[in-house]
């Protein structure tokens, strides 16, 4: 490990307790990332589904998903790409809500969440579960940018933001962890920002 | 599958980070910096891959950002693209205080799904900075000898704000400077009429630059025909790589 000549780097005083290491306070901006075409998602076409190892396969449309009691998530975002985003926060469901009416097999131990572009990634189940994962519509009382994956996309604030699929239109249960898009892509399998789980191999 | 095994062997071996020596620096006006790095025990990279780079202070602190692959697999050394960002910690660091000789922390190479292998139609769009990854292909198509598998079209203000810019008019890249057109004859904006007539549904389209840049692209390809699903995209504006 080299100490790089002549740098000092830009610390403040005390680095905030919030940003996992490597990360850096991205302030109230909101970078935008995705890998694929951002697709043009209308609220009539929207349809989300939880199937796989459940015991009922379950769709909701979007006028379904709405009826369902909101409420709001804040916290810290954190992207692989070492930006964080503090304070910030989203309206829309615990995943439990869904998983509640879909009830999973006992069997179940994954899931693997595709998006309408063919986007996956997968999470243990215990990682979705017990409101550390939502689906939300609104990014601090607006209703969620298309190209932060709007209508509805999926938040999971205590992994690294690949996790938190754009434009969701699935949540499959499995009995067995596969990876998704950007694990089959370097990426780390689980992606724990508090352990700097970035690519594979970490 | 073997192939599967071996990728992933080397991308556990590529996440090790390693000590490179500067070998050349070399300004791009006061808006960036080619730094060829030499690469111990390096990885082959494939076009359009990206490094890490970590600067580390004397009492630990560290700060790390991701650059695209600007060189070819077979060049000996790691060619990566800096471009300044206003205030930004790493960047204007490395714009402004790295010299040949000062070792930096890298990583890589990165990532399995912006690349192109070389065998298939490619177009490389790309807006400023957002060029680098799309240069490492068209010199690997070169040395390979087959150019013809790589159609690209760049644009920014000027011929100045356009890294590479010589490099990619002798590839007959398409150049379109929005501000200052001073490298006639050549559109003035990547529009739908000139995206359009560049829309091949057979090719993977590779684009890369900011969110608004990246986004009207997308758009202008989508109303041309080019498949989504032909699409992979890399925007800047905080790193390359997933969110």
């Amino acid at each position: 490990m080299a100490v790089t000549r002549g740098f000092v780097g830009r610390r403040a005083s005390a680095r905030d307790p919030r940003l996992p290491p490597g990360q850096y306070d991205v302030g109230s901006s909101w970078p935008v990332l995705t890998a694929e075409s951002t697709p043009s998602i209308g609220t009539d076409r929207f349809r989300l589904t939880v199937d796989g190892a459940v015991e009922e396969q379950v769709t909701w449309d979007w006028a379904q998903l709405r009826a369902l009691p909101a409420s709001t998530w804040r916290g810290d975002i954190h992207c692989v790409t070492t930006w964080s985003k503090l304070d910030t926060w989203f309206t829309g469901i615990p995943v439990d809500v869904l998983l509640d009416a879909a009830r999973p097999l006992p069997t179940a131990t994954h899931v693997m969440v595709t998006s309408s572009t063919g986007y996956t990634t997968n999470l243990p189940l215990a990682d979705v579960v017990d409101e550390k994962a939502w689906v939300v519509w609104e990014h601090e009382g607006a209703p969620l940018a298309r190209e932060h994956g709007g209508p509805v996309r999926l938040l999971v604030p205590h992994l690294y933001f690949w996790k938190s699929a754009k434009w969701i239109s699935r949540i499959t249960l499995r009995d067995s962890d596969e990876p998704g898009f950007w694990e089959r892509n370097g990426y780390h399998m689980r992606g724990d920002p508090w352990l700097e789980q970035r690519f594979d191999g970490d | 599958m073997v192939t599967d095994d071996l990728t992933r062997a080397a991308a556990a071996r590529a996440t090790r980070w390693r000590d490179a020596r500067v070998v050349d620096v070399t300004h791009h006006g006061d808006r960036g910096v080619v730094l060829r790095l030499d690469v111990p025990d390096r990885i082959p990279h494939r076009p359009g891959q990206h490094y890490v780079l970590r600067l580390r202070a004397e009492d630990g602190y560290t700060a790390s950002r991701s650059y695209s692959v600007v060189s070819a697999p077979s060049e000996d050394l790691v060619e990566l693209y800096v471009e300044r960002i206003p205030d930004g910690e790493v960047s204007t660091f490395l714009v402004d205080v790295v010299e040949p000789g000062d070792l930096l922390e890298t990583r890589g190479p990165i990532g399995r799904w912006f690349v192109w292998d070389g065998r298939s139609r490619a177009l490389g769009i790309g807006g400023g900075s957002g060029v680098a990854p799309l240069v490492s292909m068209l010199r690997h198509a070169h040395e390979i000898g087959r150019p013809e598998l790589l159609s690209l079209a760049v644009t920014a203000r000027s011929a100045a704000e356009l890294p590479y810019v010589d490099e990619l008019r002798a590839a007959k890249a398409l150049v379109a400077l929005t501000r200052v057109n001073d490298l006639p004859p050549g559109p003035t904006r990547l529009d739908a009429a000139v995206l359009g007539a560049l829309v091949d549904p057979g090719a993977t389209v590779y684009l890369c630059g900011s969110t608004r840049f990246t986004l009207a692209m997308e758009t202008h390809l989508a109303v041309g025909g080019q498949p989504a699903s032909t699409i992979r995209v890399e925007r800047f504006g905080a790193g390359v790589a997933p969110g």
